[in-house]
């Protein structure tokens, strides 16, 4: 019993990081559910959607310190390829009359329908992202926003498979919110997990200093190579969490718009991080909730003799800016949220 | 014969204003190291410039000129207030920074002024043709072309008979040689916004013009136009974004009588691909300059 006891005591006051990310998230989503509102349970499921994509880019640009303008048309694949096969072939007939005969007849259970997305959205990444890997600084930035104006336009031109420009409708609402808490709180462990592993470890060395790193052997494409992939396919499984909760979307909702806001939060939340995505994801979206919201109030009370959009969007990148000038490594400084706080080491 | 004539005004005409925007992209990358992604903005700013201007009795032709002078200004204000802040950042939060005020200008005009089409009104030239020997050639095509070649002209006499434009090129070849020289930097840093805003403002006159309206995110293509050639010719080198405008200019023509439709629609994907292609196998861009990978 004593034994246990000397133990347990000093395990409990090992400062530890995960559950302190874990527990609030899995409690918000239960005092989201037991209160039962609908809209906030909608802004809920999203935010852990979000999170996932946060966290997705967190673990390749916060470890590798590599930009990546791609992940949202990673996103985009992994939505369109689950709903793909997710969709009963009489959506399919109705919604995608050109689709190829063999894909038409398929259809996977949902969790499969988002493994495959989510593998495809990986391929993409492992087949463009090879040669990619070699760049950084704005060389890496730019090929990274081709790769993301490349994707958009092979899905908005090949109607076969994603109805082109059109909206794209028939999937099932398969996301829960618990689905997407789920998948949300697995990514953080994930997210966390990997920056500790030795693959993370060589990623965040090359990130400090990539010709140090070179020099003790590291072979830095690789490493950011294999982080890219993981980090598409988590990524791809936000995009087909998306599209089993919306249900309907076109392209557009896989572009810039989509782009900034996840990168509005990975920055202010603190790319260097994991506490830093998940901060900065619920801090975005309490602010963007909390705009649209005095956005809406006004145009529904007709206070002002036109609508008002563009509101939410010019506070958020203001926001931006201003944690770029003042903090530039986000709100939690690159750090890990640690309690009991580690005692003079 | 004819139709090669034709073919070369046209490809001159819209590579001419390639290079322009390109040469605006490269002047702040080779000084700051800055992906300007709100390059394309300033762009927008001129064409809603065109807008509320142009709705006073004035003729084009001042409207157009106060237009230059507010992307000037625009571009002059968002170098002090935003870009000057993270001048010593990283390039990533500097280029973060541009995206955030890019997303900044576009709400800003859709919620001050309007999220849908805003028809400009344009002068007579921008719809008429004209006719010579058997050609037919638009009047705007023509004023492009010309423009355009003047102001690379002046420019380039600026860059290399004056002792700012010299030290603007010295900036962008060596930015720490040059302030160890005394050259200032907030002035040569505030030249370059000022002549970007300035070519910027130039085609804005002739991209709104040719679309006739302007929307919020009217400065996306521009942008990535830009982009592209400034990438192709070298992002780290004047003559290269230059000459990756007139490249970029005679492909886009080009491809437009070459690919049949169903190609023709996947040209951007065609044409970022080529992008990635330049970055990884000539970094240099095709003119080069002095790339070199950082040394240790």
């Amino acid at each position: 019993m004593q034994v246990a006891a000397r133990q347990f005591i000093p395990w409990l006051r090992r400062p530890t990081t995960l559950p302190w990310l874990v527990v609030p998230l899995v409690l918000l989503a239960l005092a989201v559910d037991l209160s039962g509102g609908v809209v906030l349970q909608r802004i809920v499921t999203i935010l852990f959607i979000n999170l996932s994509l946060v966290l997705g880019l967190q673990m390749f640009m916060g470890n590798s310190g590599v930009v990546s303008f791609a992940h949202i048309g990673f996103m985009g694949i992994g939505a369109y390829a689950s709903a793909l096969f997710s969709m009963s072939p009489q959506a399919k007939a109705i919604a995608l009359r050109d689709l190829y005969p063999a894909l038409a007849q398929v259809q996977l259970p949902f969790i499969l329908a988002v493994l495959v997305g989510a593998g495809i959205a990986a391929l993409v990444a492992a087949l463009v992202g090879f040669p990619l890997m070699r760049l950084s600084g704005a060389a890496s930035v730019i090929a990274t926003f081709a790769v993301l104006i490349i994707i958009h336009t092979v899905l908005v031109n090949w109607s076969q498979v994603t109805n082109g420009p059109r909206t794209l409708f028939g999937i099932e609402g398969y996301t829960t919110l618990w689905v997407s808490v789920a998948w949300g709180v697995a990514f953080v462990m994930l997210a966390y997990w990997f920056k500790g592993t030795p693959l993370g470890l060589k990623l965040r060395a090359s990130r400090e200093n990539a010709q140090a790193a070179a020099s003790i052997g590291i072979n830095i494409v690789v490493v950011r190579w294999v982080a890219f992939i993981l980090s598409a396919f988590v990524a791809g499984v936000a995009g087909a969490l998306w599209a089993h909760f919306i249900t309907s979307f076109s392209p557009l909702a896989f572009y810039l718009t989509q782009t900034f806001l996840i990168i509005t939060m990975l920055i202010i939340g603190g790319t260097g991080s994991v506490t830093g995505a998940v901060a900065g994801t619920l801090l975005v979206t309490a602010l963007f909730e909390g705009l649209r919201s005095v956005e809406n109030t006004i145009n529904l009370a007709g206070w002002l003799p036109f609508t008002v959009s563009g509101f939410t969007e010019v506070c958020l990148s203001i926001a931006l800016i201003l944690i770029l000038i003042f903090r530039p490594a986000g709100i939690t400084g690159g750090q890990e949220l640690r309690w009991p706080a580690r005692e003079g080491r | 014969m004819n139709q090669i004539l034709q073919f070369l005004i046209n490809a001159l005409s819209l590579g001419g204003l390639y290079a322009l925007m390109a040469l605006g992209l490269a002047l702040i990358y080779g000084i700051l190291r800055l992906v300007n992604f709100a390059y394309g903005e300033l762009v927008m700013v001129g064409g809603y410039s065109l807008l509320l201007l142009g709705a006073g009795a004035w003729p084009w032709i001042i409207v157009a000129a106060l237009s230059v002078l507010m992307v000037i200004a625009t571009s002059l204000l968002l170098e002090r207030v935003a870009f000057r802040p993270v001048r010593h950042a990283s390039p990533t939060t500097m280029l973060i920074t541009s995206f955030a005020v890019s997303t900044l200008l576009q709400n800003a005009a859709i919620l001050f002024i309007s999220p849908r089409h805003k028809a400009v009104a344009t002068p007579a030239f921008f719809t008429e043709n004209m006719q010579i020997g058997e050609l037919l050639i638009s009047k705007s095509n023509l004023v492009s072309l010309v423009v355009s070649l003047a102001l690379l002209g002046l420019l380039t006499l600026f860059l290399r008979r004056t002792i700012l434009g010299n030290a603007l090129r010295a900036a962008a070849d060596d930015f720490v040689m040059t302030r160890l020289l005394g050259v200032r930097a907030n002035q040569v840093i505030a030249t370059a916004f000022a002549i970007s805003g300035g070519l910027a403002g130039v085609v804005s006159l002739f991209w709104i013009g040719r679309l006739g309206s302007v929307v919020p995110f009217v400065g996306l293509t521009p942008v990535l136009i830009a982009f592209v050639a400034a990438v192709i010719g070298g992002l780290e080198s004047l003559t290269g974004a230059v000459v990756g405008g007139y490249l970029l200019g005679f492909l886009t023509v080009g491809l437009q009588l070459l690919l049949p439709q169903v190609l023709l629609d996947y040209r951007q994907a065609f044409v970022f691909a080529i992008v990635i292609l330049v970055l990884l196998f000539r970094p240099q861009g095709l003119i080069g300059g002095n790339y070199s990978a950082e040394r240790v």
